[in-house]
């Protein structure tokens, strides 16, 4: 007999699935169940599984992918294991259990149509079994290009990024500045950075001054600006308050028009990030001699897509954790806003 | 002598856009003794914070002029502490250092910084100097506004309604904590409020001030005995009096048994 009925409080019946129970919380909000775990790491199962009993079409290395995949799964359960004792980490994981459980479908999916019945057409479209096959072979070119292209990309951006800071602060405080300099910085943020790429490669000496050149442009313009803004907008009582604390201008600047430009600052620098990426990708593709637009480029002039796949990959792991370093920069100094923001 | 603070025919009119002005302050004269306690009260509108922001030097008069200790007041200084209506404490600071900036401003940070747990432990915030404003209650808030001016010592404390914005709980426990500093630290204070049983229960003296033009109209001196016991009959009557100059009750049997 249930028990539970008979009483005033009807207990929601608990399913097989439903344990660990996780609250409700506004930021991983997906729906608590721990099915989607399972069904996130069996969809790897099934990808590898299909990879392994249908034969494939091309002469290929399958090991690469298959290694990876189950390393995957066994990565993906040790992280459930520890999630089990770790109630934050439990959260993330069942709010991203969908998402994984797609990709993994998504993987499969993508194999029976390459590389297993090759519905979609060679060379644009290979496996990824190639894909991982050709990363592994051509590694050290690989590795040489991202480390080429990481370079170019912080010694750009952090030299446009310091520019950046100073002129918007001077902007930002000196009228002076602002009727001279503004101007100048938002023809230069008008103008895509690119552009100047024909004129730069001749006035520069090498490929990767050019670089530098252009991504100091890229991001410049969206690093003053946001900062000059922040600057602008501090309150009229910030200030008063300073002022009858005995603060002066020195200290007025540094100590409160600055600290309340700091977020703004942190959006500039952002989105200067992401500018200053893609020019570098395009500034690579056009004059280098190295780094990952140049071995796109290179790997295109081949015929080789798989490579070119290759460097989409690598870009995009870059790219993301280059936003994670500046993400953690932000959280660190905005730790006070902690709380006032959703 | 001299007065302490000596407020001579300031004049302060704003003028807007369009060609139309304000008189916020016409013919204002008064003077203010050291270690007073001296209240505003007003409708809205009446000049009581432009006349504050004179006093602290935030802003100049059209004619007449300001001074404190036969100095002519030109702009701000540690020395007149404001405290404004919200707390407006740097959200980015943490209570502690909300509090230091006055001794960092006046780069005295090294010498002076055992006084801030002291005045931390006074206003019984002991234990959130690491939290944030946002992290606070407004009523904690508006505590650490009024010791991150007290800690520069000032010679007057400026206080714009400060209590306006709390409830008639957390108002009772500032009033007191005023007026413990005051008693503690002698400072002078003069303090814009709403409230008339406020008004007479903190000071010396009342300024009556009205609106279009904003003028003094006229200053009450508080001297009762039991001036801290709003129940007194001394106490009723003054509110009464002072109510009547600012035209709240008409007639002598009306009145109200507490007004903001
Ligand atoms: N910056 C300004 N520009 C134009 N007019 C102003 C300005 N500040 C105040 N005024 C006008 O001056 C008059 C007096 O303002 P003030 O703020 O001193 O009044 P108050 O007595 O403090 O009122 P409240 O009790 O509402 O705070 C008002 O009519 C107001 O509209
Ligand atoms: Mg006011």
């Amino acid at each position: 007999m249930d028990i539970s009925a008979q009483g005033n409080v009807i207990k929601k019946k608990r399913k097989w699935f439903d344990k660990p129970q996780v609250a409700e919380d506004s930021h991983y909000w997906k729906p608590k169940s721990e099915v989607w775990v399972w069904l996130a790491a069996a969809a790897y199962g099934l990808a590898l599984l299909l990879n392994i009993i249908i034969p494939s079409q091309e002469v290929l290395d399958p090991h690469g992918y298959r290694v990876l995949l189950a390393a995957f799964i066994v990565l993906f359960v040790g992280v459930y294991l520890i999630a089990l004792k770790r109630l934050q980490l439990r959260k993330k994981l069942y709010h991203k259990a969908q998402f994984i459980f797609a990709l993994g479908l998504a993987l499969a999916a993508w194999d029976l149509l390459t590389d297993k019945f090759e519905i979609l057409p060679l060379p644009f479209f290979p496996s990824i079994s190639e894909i991982i096959r050709v990363t592994i072979d051509d590694r050290a070119l690989l590795l040489k290009s991202m480390l080429f292209s990481l370079r170019l990309f912080f010694v750009g951006s952090i030299v446009g990024a310091a520019l950046g800071l100073v002129t918007g602060v001077l902007i930002g405080w000196w009228r002076q500045w602002d009727y001279w300099l503004a101007p100048i910085i938002r023809i230069s943020g008008i103008i895509p950075a690119v552009a100047w790429l024909p004129i730069a490669l001749v006035i520069f000496p090498t490929s990767f001054t050019t670089g530098v050149f252009l991504i100091v442009i890229s991001s410049w313009f969206p690093v003053s600006s946001m900062m000059a803004g922040g600057i602008i907008s501090t309150p009229k009582s910030y200030f008063e308050v300073a002022k009858t604390l005995g603060a002066n201008e020195k200290f007025l600047l540094f100590r409160i028009a600055i600290p309340n430009a700091v977020p703004a600052m942190f959006t500039g620098i952002t989105l200067a990030a992401a500018f200053s990426f893609t020019t570098l990708i395009v500034s690579e593709m056009v004059g280098a001699e190295a780094g990952l637009g140049f071995y796109i480029n290179w790997a295109k002039g081949w015929g080789v897509y798989s490579k070119v796949y290759a460097a989409i990959i690598i870009i995009a792991i870059e790219f993301a954790l280059i936003l994670a370093v500046v993400g953690a920069i932000r959280n660190y100094f905005l730790r006070w806003q902690r709380g006032i923001l959703k | 002598m001299s007065e302490f603070i000596e407020i001579k025919d300031v004049n302060r009119i704003y003028r807007d856009a369009f060609g139309g002005s304000t008189y916020a302050l016409k013919d204002i004269n008064l003077s203010i003794a050291r270690g007073e306690f001296i209240t505003f009260v007003g409708p809205s509108g009446c000049g009581k914070t432009t006349l504050l922001r004179l006093l602290a030097g935030l802003d100049k008069p059209q004619s007449g002029i300001l001074k404190i200790n036969g100095v002519q007041i030109t702009e701000p200084s540690f020395k007149r502490g404001y405290i404004f209506q919200q707390p407006t404490l740097f959200p980015w600071d943490t209570v502690y250092e909300n509090v230091a900036i006055g001794l960092k401003a006046r780069k005295v940070y090294q010498e002076k910084k055992h006084s801030i747990k002291n005045y931390i432990d006074m206003i019984g915030l002991d234990g959130f100097e690491n939290s944030y404003p946002h992290e606070i209650s407004g009523g904690m808030a508006q505590r650490v506004a009024i010791i991150r001016a007290l800690i520069n010592e000032p010679e007057v404390l400026l206080l714009d309604e400060p209590l306006g914005a709390l409830d008639a709980f957390k108002r009772i426990e500032l009033q007191n904590l005023l007026l413990k500093i005051w008693r503690q630290t002698g400072t002078t204070m003069a303090m814009v409020t709403h409230d008339v049983d406020e008004a007479i229960y903190l000071s010396n003296r009342i300024v009556i001030m009205t609106p279009r033009p904003g003028q003094i109209v006229d200053v009450v001196k508080v001297e009762i005995l039991g001036q801290r016991n709003r129940n007194n009959d001394d106490f009723i009557a003054l509110r009464k009096k002072i109510l009547k100059k600012l035209h709240l009750v008409i007639s002598d049997e009306e009145l109200p048994e507490y007004v903001i």
